[in-house]
């Protein structure tokens, strides 16, 4: 390659209290060219955009761009030189509108006044290239999370970006949303824009990118080019040795006793559907469909967290009341929730205070804590999930995705539930922490646990569920079990066909 | 730990100082009324951090105070009633007034700032109306209700402890337990911290809010109780008036973060005597009264910028360490 990158990372180191993020990590971009970058969680991928963004400072290393040095001390630099982020976690507000949103910051104006018309024009144009059909009056809070991943990209469109850095962008996409944002990317490609791509989807890497940067523990470990972007050279690269995976049984599972069975459930989402769910012992069930589907909808009704949910749910044949957690919980049933940081953990709390939060809920009569079962509990928990027992008190917050989600697990596995929902259970996490969580998963079934998860990653519900059920605008859009499973008859029921062409 | 070293440090400073500047400081009668008064505002600052932990923040406590001062004295005073039933009478008021503001905040969904702020207003004016703007008293009578404020047990000929500083230790003890041993303290600061995240771990959020500003209202009115108590001549429109900043900058002070989930009971008791000992300081050194609030919010605004230096520091500290 001769000609000239438009940016050049070179060794830039990034500290926090108590971890080295970055070690003298480099890395080159050129315009037009997609470059992926990877690593296990915690392997500092996320610090690295962050410092390329200009959001976090560095403490060491250069930046180069077109050649010329530059230093960022405010995400505003790096933004005026076209480098635009977007996060993991979206940015939008939420209360203005998504035109609004669109040109934040850049309001084409006349005299300090908005033109509202202009501005609506523009966000309109700029929406229909990401694939968006909406008002741009519509207001953000409105829309579900998929959207709202589209319009942050059409945001950086609109800030006519020369590179763009997407942190897991399809993490919050159905397949069809994330087509059509690799197709955006194309676009973005052959108009001259550089971007960056982080993913743990290692499918979507070896698709799109045109070179991949490797990093394990904060350092570079391996570049790879050509044909060497393929799953199994990354895999090995990023975890310095060859995946075990774990692989559904071919044969399929003897029918066993339902645990819950659940029948005209209405969700507040969808309330003119009824949807009839049964999950049986030993079950490991995939909930797939698009991005609101229904799918969480009807996970938080049948954990109660849903108050004007309509129907009936048994549990073991016992009737559970909508609209109480504390109930749902009592009858055995658990909720993994889709937002782990928001909804799943208190982050600023420990390790051992977060899986015991839930199992004081039903043992209410014990008004004191008593410590010492508090820690016996949460030993049997480290050592069954593999968590290290060190870290009993330290605080959620600085443990890696895949760590978080096993404290999660953990706190439902202590009140024994009979039936485990799960809400997209391993997004954002890395390849062999996952690989982990449906080692537990698959565990707990074998024990006799009735399991139904919910996930947007075809190959995991490829890979972990004995029966998939597709949802399709709020109603079950049919049932697959064993080789009937396959990608495309998910596909087509989720996009409301006929699971086999006609 | 750490946190409560910071402001024990500034606890002991000032105090260090303004015994050297004025031997006077040290009198067992000047001593006696600081820690009195540190009893009884540490009383009403406790109630407060629960809120703050909890997430929440209560403006009223100084209207509760004022209210609950003035119908004591009336009711017992003036309308002749008994003791036990004034009691009750008041324990009754301000439990109404508790579950009146978590069920506006947790059933409506109003924010605690704005249902504080109008229960503010509104008690201040209830208190002003039921006793016609009179100020209240116990005159002669009441000498055993009186010991509760003004009483001591003696250590020596000159310095006793006084009976409030006594209430709010035994209160302060009871309250630690709360917070820290029983999972409804757990609750309280996991909903502080993230109330959502509580909710899917099947807490009752809401009633652990309610439980929150209840304890709030009731120390409230034990302070105003005892205030009144103290004092023996309750002005309606004054009694109590800033109490309820005077217990959130304690609170605060002591290391509750108005973020909400944050905080320790001995820290709110360390930051409501800071609070007392300048207030003593600045009296019996002879700096202008006029400056009282003046010096008061320099010296949060410092011990809470300092807190956050010497974090940030430990922070980078901690991360060259690593390196």
């Amino acid at each position: 390659m001769t000609e000239q990158p438009l940016l050049v990372a070179e060794r830039v180191t990034k500290r926090f209290p108590g971890v080295v993020a970055l070690r003298q990590v480099s890395l080159t971009v050129y315009a037009g060219q997609v470059l992926g970058v990877i690593g296990e969680n915690g392997a500092g991928k996320s610090t690295l955009m962050k410092v390329l963004a200009g959001v976090l400072s560095m403490d060491g290393g250069h930046l180069h761009w077109e050649g010329v040095p530059v230093t960022f001390s405010s995400a505003c630099q790096a933004a005026r030189l076209g480098i635009v982020l977007i996060h993991q976690e979206l940015s939008l507000l939420p209360n203005l509108s998504a035109g609004a949103n669109i040109f934040l910051g850049r309001e084409p104006r006349r005299a300090g006044w908005i033109r509202q018309h202009a501005l609506a024009e523009r966000a309109k144009r700029i929406m229909a290239r990401v694939g968006l059909q909406l008002s741009p009056e519509t207001p953000v809070a409105a829309l579900p999370m998929g959207q709202r991943q589209l319009l942050e990209i059409a945001r950086s469109l609109a800030s006519d970006a020369r590179l763009i850095i997407m942190d897991e962008p399809t993490s919050s996409l159905s397949e069809e949303e994330a087509q059509r944002l690799f197709d955006v990317i194309d676009e973005l490609k052959r108009s001259g824009v550089a971007i960056l791509y982080v993913s743990h989807r290692l499918r979507e890497v070896e698709m799109l990118a045109d070179r991949v940067c490797v990093l394990m523990d904060g350092r570079n470990v391996a570049e790879l080019e050509g044909k060497d972007i393929c799953r199994n050279v990354m895999v090995r690269s990023m975890v310095g040795r060859e995946l075990k995976r774990w692989r559904r049984p071919a044969v399929t599972q003897q029918p066993t006793e339902p645990v819950l069975e659940a029948s005209g459930v209405a969700t507040s989402t969808w309330p003119e559907q009824e949807v009839t769910l049964s999950l049986h012992r030993s079950e490991v069930v995939g909930l797939a469909g698009l991005v609101g589907a229904g799918r969480t909808a009807l996970l938080n009704a049948l954990f109660g967290l849903d108050a004007r949910a309509a129907g009936r749910i048994l549990v073991n044949g016992q009737q559970v009341m909508f609209g109480d957690p504390t109930a749902a919980m009592a009858a055995g049933l658990a909720l993994v929730p889709e937002d782990r940081a928001g909804q799943g953990l208190v982050l600023q709390m420990s390790v051992q205070h977060n899986m015991t939060l839930a199992a004081f809920a039903l043992r209410h009569r014990a008004v004191s804590v008593a410590r010492s079962w508090e820690r016996a509990r949460c030993l049997e928990l480290c050592a069954r999930l593999g968590i290290d027992k060190a870290r009993r008190s330290s605080m959620v917050r600085l443990l890696s995705g895949g760590n978080q989600q096993k404290v999660v697990l953990g706190k439902w596995l202590l009140l024994r539930p009979k039936v485990l929902l799960m809400d997209e259970p391993t997004r954002g996490i890395d390849v062999g922490a996952k690989q982990e969580i449906y080692g537990v998963m698959r565990e707990l079934a074998r024990a006799g646990m009735a399991i139904a998860f919910a996930s947007s990653e075809m190959e995991e519900v490829l890979q972990v569920a004995d029966r998939v059920v597709v949802m399709h605008e709020g109603h079950i859009a049919g049932s697959l079990t064993g080789s009937e499973i396959t990608e495309r008859r998910i596909m087509r029921l989720a996009a409301g066909l006929h699971p086999v062409m006609a | 730990m750490r946190k409560i070293a910071g402001i024990s440090g500034v606890l002991v400073a000032v105090f260090v100082l303004t015994a050297v500047l004025e031997p006077n400081f040290l009198t067992g009668y000047n001593l006696q009324n600081t820690l009195r008064w540190t009893g009884l505002f540490g009383i009403i600052s406790i109630g407060a951090a629960f809120v703050i932990i909890a997430g929440g923040i209560d403006l009223s406590t100084g209207s509760v105070v004022g209210l609950i001062g003035v119908m004591v004295p009336l009711l017992l005073a003036d309308q002749g009633w008994s003791v036990p039933v004034v009691l009750t009478a008041a324990l009754g008021a301000a439990l109404a007034i508790g579950l009146l503001h978590g069920a506006l905040v947790t059933r409506l969904r109003l924010q605690p700032f704005v249902v504080t702020l109008c229960g503010l207003l509104i008690y201040r004016g209830l208190a002003r109306w039921i006793t016609g703007d009179q100020t209240q008293g116990f005159g002669m009578g009441f000498d055993g209700l009186r010991q509760l404020a003004i009483g001591r047990i003696s250590v020596t000929a000159s310095f006793g402890i006084p009976i409030p500083f006594l209430i709010m230790l035994v209160l302060a003890v009871l309250s630690a337990l709360l917070l820290n041993r029983t999972v409804w303290g757990r609750y309280i600061k996991a909903l502080g911290h993230n109330e959502e995240a509580a909710r899917y771990s099947g807490i009752n959020t809401r009633r652990m809010v309610v439980v929150a500003y209840v304890i709030a209202a009731l120390t409230a009115a034990l302070g105003g109780l005892l205030f009144a108590l103290d004092v023996n001549s309750v002005q309606p429109a004054a009694q109590g008036g800033f109490y309820e900043l005077y217990a959130i900058a304690a609170a605060v002070l002591g290391g509750c973060s108005l973020r909400g989930g944050e905080g320790s009971i001995a820290g709110v008791v360390i930051g409501a005597a800071v609070l007392r000992l300048l207030y003593n300081a600045i009296n019996i050194l002879g700096i202008p009264t006029q400056l009282e609030f003046a010096i008061i919010g320099a010296v949060i605004l410092c011990g809470v910028a300092a807190d956050e230096i010497v974090r940030r520091l430990a922070a980078a500290r901690a991360a060259r360490s690593a390196a």
